[in-house]
């Protein structure tokens, strides 16, 4: 079962989770906020929003799309990259 | 005689839009007739670069008077048009390219639009995430940037006019015939329907040219004004090929939006992935930071392209109520008030230095006369 770090926390999830799915049972279902100040989600949940992004070991991914993988590093967008 | 000009502008993109505006401002009674969303078509797929285009003295003296026109409105337009003053930078690759600007400018500066030569290290200066070893550029400063589905929803609104959701299937001599069988009497009829205005006037020598746009993520390289490639003259009218070009323009959020492609008789609006990949690497090769940046979204557009690359604007020959205003390819954002302003010009006889240059249907009388 892996194990990632989620804003700095090790949580461990079912092997076939998505990040997203990792994000949400941790308690977050605001994953940034927009540029002006709303709060954002997983909306479509299958890759097409976009709304879900994440940054997950360095890169902003689409958490729904990206397989919850042993080691890896999830932070929120915040601040300037956050849109 | 105190009856009103009752009038039917067919599309309602920013064409359609800006003649409805200019109508309703000589009086008329104005009713737009759009079978989609407002500015929904190539209005939307477009970039909203308002830009000064010297490829004929006609192209000139529409796209500079446009622009003029884009700034006496700009105060009254809403916060959420974004209207900016992004200046563009045209960007010479080597001293060729970079010698044939000095006539640009020239052509420029006689229509009463600033441009100033870059050598290399000025352009560097000003745009620092473009490569090294470009030859400089020409900076044109009195450029714009519009997002134009919203300044023709404002235009539509300010207009007064009655909009209609329906297709326009006929036009007669006493209005327009809609997809459900009402019939719209109109005194004049405008045929601003972009690539659509075929359905209505098949004998227009009009071609469908597809785009594809890319907007990326934000953390994009700092960009500072739309960066369009010299080489893009040669690539956007030379031939019937496809063809991309290095044009990007940097959003606000920090996005950038990046084309462009040219593709003639392409009526689906799916990706062309080989086609994406020559526009991308095309950009890469100028901007190479573009290579860490992921995609939001990617869409298609189609422009509505003339022999000449001018728009049709004018009287119909052979149908006296009707006026056709379309065939601006990639340049109807800009060119939609000047459009506006020779209509009137022609329609009620207002003044406009525009007039002196011939944007009639007849200019192409073969293929209208074999319709």
């Amino acid at each position: 079962m892996p194990e990632l770090m989620i804003e700095g926390r090790a949580v461990t999830v079912a092997e076939g989770t998505s990040v997203l799915a990792a994000l949400q049972n941790a308690g977050y279902r605001t994953l940034r906020h927009s540029r002006s100040g709303e709060p954002r989600g997983a909306l479509c949940g299958m890759g097409s929003c976009h709304e879900c992004r994440a940054v997950v070991d360095g890169r902003i991914v689409r958490t729904c799309v990206t397989p919850a993988r042993n080691g890896q590093r999830v932070t929120l967008l915040t601040g300037d990259h956050a849109d | 005689m105190t009856s009103v000009l009752r009038a039917v502008v067919v599309g309602g993109g920013m064409v359609g839009a800006a003649c409805a505006d200019v109508l309703a401002r000589h009086g008329a009674r104005v009713t737009v007739v759009e079978s989609g969303a407002v500015g929904g078509g190539a209005t939307a797929a477009g970039m909203g670069h308002l830009v000064v285009m010297d490829d004929s003295p006609a192209q000139l003296a529409l796209t500079a008077r446009s622009l003029e026109l884009w700034e006496d409105l700009a105060p009254s337009l809403p916060a959420s048009a974004e209207y900016r003053p992004s200046g563009t930078i045209w960007v010479a690759s080597d001293d060729e390219e970079l010698e044939a600007v000095a006539p640009k400018q020239a052509a420029y500066r006689e229509a009463g639009r600033e441009a100033d030569l870059l050598d290399a290290p000025a352009l560097a200066r000003l745009e620092p995430a473009l490569r090294d070893g470009l030859a400089g550029g020409l900076r044109v400063p009195g450029d714009r940037v519009v997002y134009a589905p919203v300044a023709a929803a404002f235009l539509l609104e300010r207009s007064g006019a009655a909009l209609i959701r329906g297709k326009a299937v006929a036009l007669d001599d006493s209005g327009v015939r809609l997809a459900g069988g009402q019939h719209l009497s109109a005194d004049l009829i405008v045929v601003a329907g972009g690539i659509g205005s075929l359905e209505l006037l098949p004998e227009l020598p009009l071609r469908q040219r597809k785009g594809h746009l890319l907007i990326t993520e934000r953390r994009a390289p700092s960009v500072h004004h739309q960066l369009v490639e010299l080489g893009y003259l040669k690539s956007a009218h030379a031939s019937d090929d496809d063809s991309v070009a290095f044009n990007v323009q940097p959003r606000p959020t920090g996005q950038l939006l990046i084309g462009s492609s040219r593709q003639f008789d392409q009526p689906d609006s799916g990706l062309d992935w080989a086609l994406l990949r020559r526009m991308l690497a095309r950009a890469r090769d100028f901007l190479p930071e573009l290579g860490d940046l992921a995609a939001l979204r990617i869409w298609t557009g189609q422009r509505c392209a003339t022999p000449d690359h001018l728009p049709i604007v004018g009287p119909h020959p052979q149908r006296t109520t009707v006026f056709v205003a379309t065939g601006h390819e990639g340049l109807g954002i800009t060119t939609a008030l000047g459009t506006a302003e020779l209509l009137a010009a022609q329609v009620f006889g207002t003044p406009s230095a525009l007039s002196a240059f011939d944007f009639g249907v007849e200019r192409f009388r073969p293929e209208v006369a074999h319709a």
